[in-house]
């Protein structure tokens, strides 16, 4: 009987570290993390999904792999090893990409690369993979990483509506209105990721979802690998110190 | 001489790391709030992408060409950037302690800033020679200080300013950015035109 209720508990735990990811604790449009590659490739539905799949697979793995050596790796020089751990994923998948849809890849461009210095990969590394269990970390991956996905998924289709009138290729408004063509472009890029983070500002405001973590240093999930909090301690220091 | 002068501004101004190429916006959203902050960056991550241009193309032409090791670029690159920033940040602590007051506290953000990697992949890809690859990264450097500097002008007009509650904070900043890179748009084309 215990063991029975354990198991449901366990259960219920990984439903919500994996559904977390996606909506609550969005890695794009609530914690703003990753947003180069977001900006970058969301030019067409397509891209967005590729770029998300590719960083979706390399943080599954590299959560697991983290959350396996998290004892042998010595504290001190984690960092370098989680990031070489993340890099040889991202060369892998990188061959795959080019291997199969060299499209994408062409697509893609530097920002396939980029993905070793995606925030998102090595806050979850840190945050989460070096303290929990294989499985645990597998669900953190797999739901950060879908959160991803859809999130480019989402702007990569707005995006090519708007700025060709198609998705993922077929013609749906282009006959109606004219594309405008600036939304595939840089300026349309800021443009759309910035109502969309509004659009889910405005929705957790009225659903009264506080979202978990502020924009900000304390609240960035890299916080602890980048050392930000501490630069602000240092930058105050510095400040109290020159009055002085 | 003219086409060093071509990439120098063309880098700065028509491809200018932020706001048409989508790479270093982490920091450009995260410390662009107050001047002072924004230049110690931005002069902090110029510095860093010169040195790491200035190691990782020799290592890239000598070492993973000649051993049929290109596969192993990004592996390569990004740990001599983070050792290179640890090694820079001992010895201006050691050397120039003024200097490492003012820039060293920034360094070790710039390990996983996206520009930095970005620079030495580009200066690849685009097949620059050593020359060129090292004005390409100080011209990204100016270009991000650039941005840097304008949008800390920037928010802190917007900060005082009445915007819809949802549009607070990041998206509005977004938006600016829009509108400025829609406006460096109109630079296209006439840096060639400069140097005739």
């Amino acid at each position: 009987m215990n063991q029975l209720d354990t198991k449901r508990k366990d259960k219920i735990a990984l439903k919500s570290i994996f559904m977390n990811g996606i909506i609550k604790e969005n890695p794009v449009l609530v914690l703003l993390l990753g947003t180069c590659p977001t900006l970058a490739v969301t030019t067409s539905a397509v891209n967005g999904l590729g770029m998300g799949i590719s960083t979706m697979i390399v943080l599954i793995f590299s959560n697991v792999f983290i959350s396996i050596f998290k004892n042998i790796i010595p504290s001190r020089v984690r960092i370098p090893a989680y990031i070489v751990i993340i890099a040889g994923f991202v060369t892998v998948v990188g061959f795959v990409v080019k291997a199969y849809a060299p499209g994408i890849d062409k697509a893609l461009g530097i920002f396939l690369p980029l993905i070793v210095v995606n925030c998102i990969i090595l806050g979850r590394a840190e945050m989460f993979a070096s303290r929990k269990s294989v499985l645990e970390s597998t669900f953190d991956g797999a739901g950060m990483g879908i959160g991803f996905t859809l999130a480019l998924l989402l702007i990569g289709t707005t995006r090519e509506l708007l700025g060709s009138g198609m998705i993922f290729g077929i013609s749906i408004t282009s006959s109606l209105i004219e594309p405008m063509g600036i939304f595939l472009m840089p300026p349309g890029g800021f443009f759309v990721f910035g109502c969309m983070i509004a659009l889910v500002n405005k929705i957790m405001k009225t659903k009264k979802i506080t979202p978990k973590q502020e924009m900000g240093c304390a609240g960035c999930p890299s916080s602890a690998s980048c050392n930000l909090s501490t630069v602000q301690e240092d930058l105050e220091k510095n400040k109290s110190e020159g009055d002085k | 001489m003219k086409e060093i002068l071509i990439i120098l501004m063309s880098v700065i101004i028509v491809d200018n790391f932020v706001l048409s190429k989508f790479l270093g916006i982490c920091p450009f959203l995260g410390v662009s709030k107050k001047l002072n902050a924004a230049v110690g960056m931005s002069l902090a991550v110029t510095f860093v992408m010169i040195i790491a241009t200035a190691v990782t193309y020799p290592i890239y032409k000598f070492l993973l060409v000649q051993y049929n090791l290109e596969y192993l670029q990004t592996i390569v690159f990004i740990l001599v950037i983070a050792s290179l920033v640890q090694l820079v940040e001992i010895i201006l602590k050691k050397y120039v302690p003024i200097l490492q007051r003012s820039l060293g506290i920034y360094l070790p953000l710039i390990t996983t800033n996206c520009a930095v990697l970005g620079v030495t992949l580009l200066n690849i890809k685009d097949e620059y020679t050593y020359i060129q690859s090292l004005v390409n990264s100080l011209g990204a450097g100016l270009g991000f200080l650039l941005a840097m500097v304008l949008f800390s002008g920037i928010r802190q007009r917007i900060e005082h300013n009445n915007i819809p509650l949802s549009f607070k904070g990041v998206p509005s900043i977004l938006i600016a950015a829009s509108i400025v890179a829609l406006s460096f748009m109109g630079f296209g084309g006439v840096i060639e035109g400069l140097f005739i």
